[in-house]
């Protein structure tokens, strides 16, 4: 394998009905900096039914250069369409590293690229570096249920193939009118070579509690004073994409269904980041979460004993704090 | 403990286990408020357990007392009313597989493999362990049917069951030697269940009063002869008092879990309360007293098993278990403190389901007049 | 019909505890268990079973003969045959390694027992968390993939898929034959019965070597056969000590912990 022809820094940005996901957005930041360290080009590949606009946005947010395959068959996402694309695509660019969003989508794309492409992949990575001496990109990601993180290469094959979990990385200050290179590419494939059909598609919004699962948590507890006081806590969960939960008393005082208690009698959580408002922090609470990977705690009382469970803390009112911290969300997201 | 399981039981008791875990132990504080639960049941019957002791020839598994000490054992981990309600079923169908006619098998351990539930009705307001001052009367009517007139007490399954074993007097002369046993499908008329009673523990299985209205029953609902009623209640108690012990002997396990558990996260005077020798010597104990509970569980069982006659084994198992697990409940609800006060932490739970330990199948007095007797024997 | 779930044995991932002095994963005295999804994967072909009586539900599993245990708890639970791949030659392999040889071995045990009409596996596995292997496996079979099942059903010669998506779900169909990943479903594993249990002891696990497998190319398997290598695994330090913002103003205290909590790459 000559090592030499195989340049730039692919970044996959995912669509699904003419609009991106996030994460490939997200994705050119990183892209970026691993571009320059490795002195390639920072390439978007953007394939969907008719997605000019994302592929226009890619350059704003630091693509040197953007390959645009469009088609009907692309508007939805199928295996078949898309890693035949992707597949025709590597082999005549040759990219030395694609990242690809981890959602569904992308990793069901991953696995069947690193198979027709012969190379590795490495899943749902947090962390990434490239290593100039060698020109191997250094993937770290979490295994055993986040107990352990694994520094993985693929040292001998190319392209070095990445998925990187949606959120880790912050989307680019866009830069308009930045000029950048638009490829089209024709590449096309016959509808009977499509071998999954999309028969409907379902989109939900019901809330549903599945706390277990969660990535991130905000739980409410005795704190809130009422069952009115949790529509505050609805509303920063909403802003944060977040399950609610809820302690022991609040379950207890009929304020919060069953269903959403945490603690050791309610559902034991190991969410990314779990966020305590008003809960004092009983051990049978701070047992159901001490598996998460960052506990932030809001609270009043400066020696709640769930502050020693905290990675964060702020000692306050909640119901003044967390209208604050909804701001700053938002102007984090925006 | 170093008895040796064989494959097949270590599978099973995995089997339970898993079951236990998933299924009966996430219902026991509901079940404690709420009663029997029917849905539990069904998802157990589906499991095939209640069919393990009935020969294969009726559809069983054909497995011995051992295990059935280790299904009730660790469905006793989980809830320990609900693997009284199983294992009293199995005290019937025992007596059913030895003394029952064929047809009598065909129709009840068939109908146990399919899911059906037996109560046992021996005790009455007035007579508990002295079975033999049993006050049910039953007539022998000149078409050679029975009449039976009398009321029972403390019938574990009496709500929900299909169908009942009665103990009831056929000849007042012969004392014990006139007791005999009748099996009545519900729903016969006569069979009166009375009002549920309001237990201290033991709160999911089902436990009624039962009166008998002239309940009229067929001559072949005669179990063996007349006259044998006393003999196989006595055998039935031995059975019932192995799994008293598997059943004290699972609650005990579980108090000692959650009491480590707690103990270990507990901090106290800056370290866990674990590491406070008062607490750490309290785990001992109930450690030791489990390991030997085990071995007198699994020995007697065995015992059962091989048909050997195990009267004072099985009253020394029982009395052994069922009064140290009661203090293993105490000493784990003083681990937790006042958490271990509230029903949230279910150890005080624990503490009301073994009491009963202490006093069905025979209370601890009882069971020393039986060891005492046979001690003390010329 | 012919169904094929492949399933792995794991480590009980949330009963690892961390060596709060070496810093290191705890793995003496876990529990192997058959990997969650993987479970779910054998309840969905169990239940096409349960409508489909003449449904054969074949199990296949790549480890040391430990995993027997996990195919014997399959076994239980609605499979009826099972295969164990285990060889020296496959120790160390990646996904593409695993699933190159698991594809090989399907293709071997296809040549003795007839074309699978679906392959079913978890979505990923709780200790390796890549979610790759199944799609590997289809891509190196050709087989059509689908990914993120959370229900399957057969019509005929279509597969019913409802695939789990970002907003929602998708229904697709694709022809049998097809390569379908699991999530949690919605209905719990079944439990064994006490037959099934018995039962299940006495069925033999056949095992296949490398050399059951003809043509395999054993320069695909193990370690060399793997593109990807891990450099070094650590766990992750926690920092245990609290942040504590207070006598703050409530906006400072939101805007200093959102820039926290950025910094940390937690929001």
């Amino acid at each position: 394998m000559q090592f030499e022809e195989y340049r730039n820094l692919w970044v996959f940005v995912e669509t699904e009905e003419n609009t991106a996901k996030s994460v490939g957005y997200e994705l050119l930041s990183p892209g970026r900096v691993l571009a320059d360290k490795m002195g390639g080009k920072l390439v978007a590949v953007v394939i969907g039914g008719n997605v000019k606009d994302v592929a226009e946005k890619t350059i704003d947010y630091g693509a040197d250069e953007v390959i645009l395959v469009e088609g009907d068959e692309y508007f939805n996402y199928s295996t078949d369409a898309y890693s035949y694309a992707m597949k025709t695509l590597v082999e005549k660019y040759k990219p030395s590293t694609i990242l690809i969003g981890a959602t569904n989508n992308g990793r069901d794309l991953g696995p069947k690229m690193a198979c027709d492409l012969n190379t590795g992949l490495t899943a749902d990575c947090t962390m990434l570096d490239y290593d100039t001496e060698t020109g191997n990109m250094i993937w770290t990601r979490p295994a055993f249920g986040g107990n352990l993180m694994a520094m993985i290469l693929c040292p001998d094959n190319r392209p070095q193939l990445g998925t990187v979990r949606p959120g880790i990385f912050k989307k680019p200050e866009p830069v308009t009118g930045k000029i950048g290179t638009m490829i089209y590419e024709d590449i096309h494939i016959a509808p009977e070579n499509i071998r999954t059909k999309l028969l409907d598609r379902i989109k939900e919004v019901a809330e549903a509690v599945n706390l277990e699962e969660a990535e991130i948590i905000v739980s409410g507890g005795r704190g809130v004073g009422s069952p009115e006081g949790f529509e505050i806590i609805r509303r920063l969960a909403e802003e944060l994409n977040a399950t609610v939960g809820a302690s022991r008393a609040v379950v207890d005082a009929g304020w919060m269904p069953h269903a959403h208690q945490v603690g050791q009698t309610g559902k034991t959580v190991s969410p990314k980041l779990y966020i305590a408002c008003g809960i004092s922090g009983a051990i049978q609470h701070s047992a159901g979460i001490t598996g998460s990977d960052c506990i932030v705690a809001i609270n009043k009382d400066e020696e709640a004993p769930i502050f020693d469970v905290a990675d964060y803390g702020i000692v306050g009112d909640l119901f003044t704090v967390i209208p604050e911290l909804i701001k700053e969300i938002q102007k984090l997201n925006a | 403990m170093g008895y040796k399981f064989t494959e097949e039981q270590k599978d099973i008791q995995a089997m339970v286990r898993d079951f236990t875990k998933k299924e009966v132990e996430p219902r026991g504080r509901e079940m404690d408020q709420n009663g029997w639960c029917h849905e539990l049941y069904q998802k157990y019957i589906e499991t095939g357990l209640q069919s393990t002791p009935i020969p294969e020839e009726y559809g069983g598994a054909g497995l011995s007392d051992v295990e059935c000490a280790i299904i009730t054992h660790e469905l006793a981990k989980g809830d320990a009313g609900f693997a009284m309600a199983m294992e009293i079923s199995w005290v019937c169908t025992d007596m059913i597989l030895k003394h029952g006619s064929e047809a009598q098998k065909q129709k009840y351990l068939s109908g146990v493999v399919d899911g059906k539930l037996f109560a046992f009705c021996l005790t009455e307001p007035g007579a508990g362990s002295d079975a033999a001052g049993l006050r049910t009367r039953a007539k022998k009517q000149a078409d050679g049917s029975y009449v039976i007139n009398g009321s029972k007490a403390w019938i574990t399954n009496s709500g929900i069951a299909d169908y009942y074993v009665i103990m009831a007097v056929t000849d007042p002369e012969k004392g014990a030697n006139g007791i005999s046993a009748f099996i009545v499908d519900k729903g016969t008329p006569g069979l009166i269940i009375d009002a549920e009673e309001d237990k201290m523990g033991m709160r999911s299985s089902d436990t009624h009063g039962m009166t008998f209205d002239d309940l009229k029953v067929p001559a072949e609902a005669l179990l063996d002869k007349e006259g044998m009623g006393f003999k196989m209640a006595m055998e039935g108690l031995d059975g019932g008092r192995v799994s008293c012990t598997a059943i004290s002997t699972g609650i005990a396990e579980h108090a000692l879990d959650i009491a480590k558990n707690y103990a270990l996260e507990r901090v106290a005077f800056g370290k866990p309360i674990a590491k406070h020798q008062a607490i750490a010597f309290k785990i001992a104990d109930m450690a030791m007293y489990i390991e030997a509970m085990k071995l007198m569980l699994y020995d007697v069982a065995e015992m059962k098993a091989s048909g050997v006659r195990c009267s004072v084994q099985a009253a020394e198992a029982k009395l052994f278990a069922a009064s140290h697990t009661t203090q293993i409940c105490l000493d784990a609800i003083q681990v937790l403190g006042g958490n271990g006060y509230s029903k949230e932490y279910n150890v005080e739970r624990l503490m009301r389901d073994n009491k009963l330990m202490e006093i069905g199948e025979g209370t601890n007095e009882v069971q020393r007049i039986v060891i005492s007797g046979a001690v003390l024997r010329k | 019909m012919k169904i094929l779930v492949c399933v792995k044995q794991v480590p009980d991932t949330t009963e690892i505890k961390i060596d709060p002095v070496t810093n290191t994963l705890i793995r003496a005295g876990v529990p192997s268990i058959v990997n969650p999804f993987d479970a779910c994967a054998l309840e969905v072909a169990a239940r096409v079973k349960d409508v489909t009586p003449d449904t054969e539900i074949t199990v296949l599993s790549m480890g040391p003969m430990q995993a027997k245990e996990a195919l014997t708890e399959c076994l239980s639970v609605g499979a009826d045959k099972a295969y164990l791949c285990s060889d020296r030659a496959f120790g160390g392999s990646d996904t593409l390694a695993t699933s190159y040889i698991l594809a090989s071995a399907i293709a071997a045990i296809e040549e003795k027992e007839g074309k699978f009409d679906l392959i079913l596996s978890g979505k990923q596995a709780i200790d390796g968390d890549t979610g790759q292997v199944g799609p590997e496996i289809a891509a190196h079979m050709g087989l059509a993939q689908v990914t993120y099942a959370s229900e399957v059903s057969v019509h005929g010669e279509d597969v019913i898929v409802k695939r789990e998506s970002d907003q929602g779900y998708d229904i697709i169909s694709v022809r049998k034959p097809a390569l379908v990943t699991v999530v949690k479903t919605a209905f719990d594993p079944r439990f064994p019965t006490l037959k099934s249990k018995m039962a299940a002891r006495k069925v033999p696990i056949q095992v296949i070597t490398a050399d059951d497998i003809p043509n395999i190319d054993l320069s695909r398997c193990g370690l060399k056969g793997s593109p990807t290598k891990v450099k070094k695994t650590f766990t992750p330090v926690r920092n245990k000590t609290c942040v504590k913002i207070a006598g703050e103003e409530a906006a400072v205290s939101a805007a200093k912990l959102v820039g926290m909590l950025a910094d940390a790459k937690v929001l």
